[in-house]
């Protein structure tokens, strides 16, 4: 079974963000695999150890997505392809249409993805990209099982479960809850520096920028207002709850 | 020259969603006054709604009530929705940012060769032209976009956009025709409905959310009975999640979900960064926890220090007596 994971490169949740000349600063930030798309390897690597197979990560992004590509090929991924292309515009629709056109000319069985991204959040990407391969999609998946040519599937949908039967191919996301990713071994660490990288550029999937023209632009950058903290209630418990829900009433007049 | 704005409307548990609402409100703001608007209501036995929601837009109402569209399935629901817009053409598609929204959006506007903007929650426009305003980080910054060409497709976060009020003139309302494909290449065979009856978290006016603190899963009951209470919606931190004590539905965070609710209540959980970002921006926030030191205090604008077992069943009886 041939088995593609997409990747993104995230800051690390823990992260404060910090704007610098109108850009977020990647001033000393931790990078990981995107959260979700770390579950997508793991799911990846399951999926190969029940059919065997090959397990391709690929990635859109500047030279330290790099990094991420090698945790997953630590993980136990076989080869990456980094799509490493200053050209390329950071808009959803720009990013399918390259992922699109590398995956056009490969055979695929299983496509995984993250629910969405913990930075831009915008979740369209896995979705675009199956509208483009002309395959089917189940979004959010917490359980995956292959059987000759079928996956069936568990999705959340707003806390409900729906199970679905499905045609390979086709692209899954991962939601949380769809396995724990393992951590990479020492051994698995030093078997990805020999694993097969790609580094790939527009002109090597058949693209001109004409194909990948943004289609939104970012205009501004804001950090929200810092909150601040407010009053302790006093008392004991009985009080601290009957002036809290008097408090609510009065002041803040939402009761 | 005029455009035409579609909203796809979502119906939960046999009502029409607020989001539904919020959206048509959106079109107000940013559409000229010669603009046309439409909606599309799709799914099973929706039809009865269809003159309600007509009563908050002038615009054209187009329904495609089959029993096949009684769950969202991608390729069924991409089609009839296909159907409504071969029929109005429109330049601008505006969707709820909630599960059907996030996985028909970007088919939608793959399908359009169009440009997305998701997750939006608020909307100004500078110089006749729309800026669009969402979350980076799950809200540690924002950002503010523009469409630069082509289709337009954007997903508006609950909660956010107040909503459209009724108008004088109802729209008309248009029955279409569609006919579902019959070489399907997903079947949904099952759905268990956990939720049914429930406030969804994002669209919920109060959260209750327990952390660590909870100690178990028995330990939401109080939490629950509080959210019943309120009417609200219960999450929980990745903490409590990652401890089993919950489904990670349930969990709010830079992982998890966003809610902007009108009364947020952190039940012993900390705070810790990746959690404020999920929750940060809900109007009022209240924290009960046992460390006087916890970091969720900080961003709370009132504090109980106590125990949650102690405190949140006293608060529930307080509520009741105010509420009832």
């Amino acid at each position: 079974m041939n088995i593609y994971v997409l990747l993104k490169q995230t800051f690390d949740t823990e992260e404060r963000i910090v704007i610098q000349n109108g850009e977020v600063s990647d001033d000393g930030v931790k990078y990981v695999v995107n959260p979700y798309d770390e579950y997508a390897v793991e799911e990846a690597l399951r999926q190969k150890d029940i059919h065997g197979g090959n397990i391709t990560v690929i990635s859109v992004g500047p030279d330290r997505t790099a990094e991420a590509l090698r945790t997953a090929l630590a993980m136990g991924a076989d080869d990456a392809v980094l799509m490493n292309d200053d050209r390329i515009p950071a808009d959803e629709y720009s990013i399918s249409r390259v992922l699109a056109a590398f995956l056009s000319n490969q055979s695929y069985d299983l496509i995984l993805g993250g629910n969405f991204s913990v930075d831009t959040g915008g979740g369209q990407v896995a979705v675009r990209l199956a509208q483009l391969l002309g395959i089917p999609h189940i979004s959010s998946i917490t359980k995956l099982d292959v059987e000759s040519g079928k996956a069936k599937v568990l999705r959340d949908a707003e806390g409900d479960t729906e199970t679905s039967e499905v045609t390979l191919p086709a692209v899954f996301t991962a939601q949380q809850g769809l396995n724990e990713p393992r951590y990479p071994s020492l051994p698995g660490i030093m078997k990805a520096k020999k694993k097969p990288f790609q580094n790939l550029t527009l002109d090597d999937v058949g693209l001109s920028l004409a194909d990948i023209t943004a289609k939104t632009q970012r205009l501004s950058l804001t950090l929200p207002p810092a909150r601040k903290a407010g009053q302790m209630i006093q008392g004991d418990p009985a009080q601290q709850a009957a002036s809290l829900v008097q408090l609510l009433r009065t002041e803040a007049k939402l009761i | 020259m005029s455009q035409t704005y579609l909203v796809v409307a979502e119906v939960r548990g046999g009502s029409l969603r607020q989001v539904t609402l919020e959206a048509l409100q959106a079109v107000s703001q940013i559409k000229n006054q010669d603009d046309l608007v439409a909606v599309a209501l799709i799914g099973s036995q929706i039809t009865p709604l269809a003159s309600e929601l007509a009563g908050y837009t002038q615009g054209s109402v187009y329904v495609i009530d089959r029993p096949e569209l009684e769950t969202y399935h991608p390729e069924l629901y991409l089609d009839a929705l296909q159907i409504v817009m071969d029929k109005v053409n429109p330049e601008v598609i505006l969707l709820g940012h909630t599960a059907i929204g996030r996985d028909l959006a970007p088919a939608v506007a793959s399908r359009l060769h169009g440009g997305q903007i998701s997750d939006v929650i608020s909307i100004a426009k500078e110089d006749g032209k729309a800026i669009y305003t969402r979350p980076l980080y799950a809200g540690k910054a924002f950002e503010t976009k523009q469409f630069l060409e082509g289709p337009q497709v954007i997903t508006i976060r609950p909660n956010n956009i107040s909503a459209a009020a009724t108008v004088p003139t109802p729209g008309d309302i248009v029955e279409l025709e569609f006919t579902p494909k019959a070489d399907l290449r997903s079947i949904i065979k099952d759905v268990i409905r956990k939720t049914s009856g429930k406030v969804d978290l994002t669209e919920a006016k109060f959260v209750v959310s327990g952390g660590r603190g909870v100690k178990s899963a028995d330990g939401f009951k109080p939490l629950e009975e509080l959210a019943e209470v309120l009417q609200g919606a219960v999450g929980a931190s990745r903490g409590a999640c990652d401890a089993g004590y919950c489904d990670y539905a349930l969990q709010i965070g830079q992982t998890g979900k966003v809610v902007t609710p009108e009364i947020y209540i952190a039940c012993g959980i900390s705070g810790a960064i990746q959690h404020l970002a999920g929750m940060s921006q809900s109007r009022v926030i209240i924290a009960i926890n046992k460390d006087p030191e916890a970091p969720i205090f900080k961003v709370a604008d009132y504090g109980i220090v106590g125990d949650l077992f102690d405190v949140v069943p006293l608060l529930t009886q307080e509520f009741k007596k105010v509420l009832v």
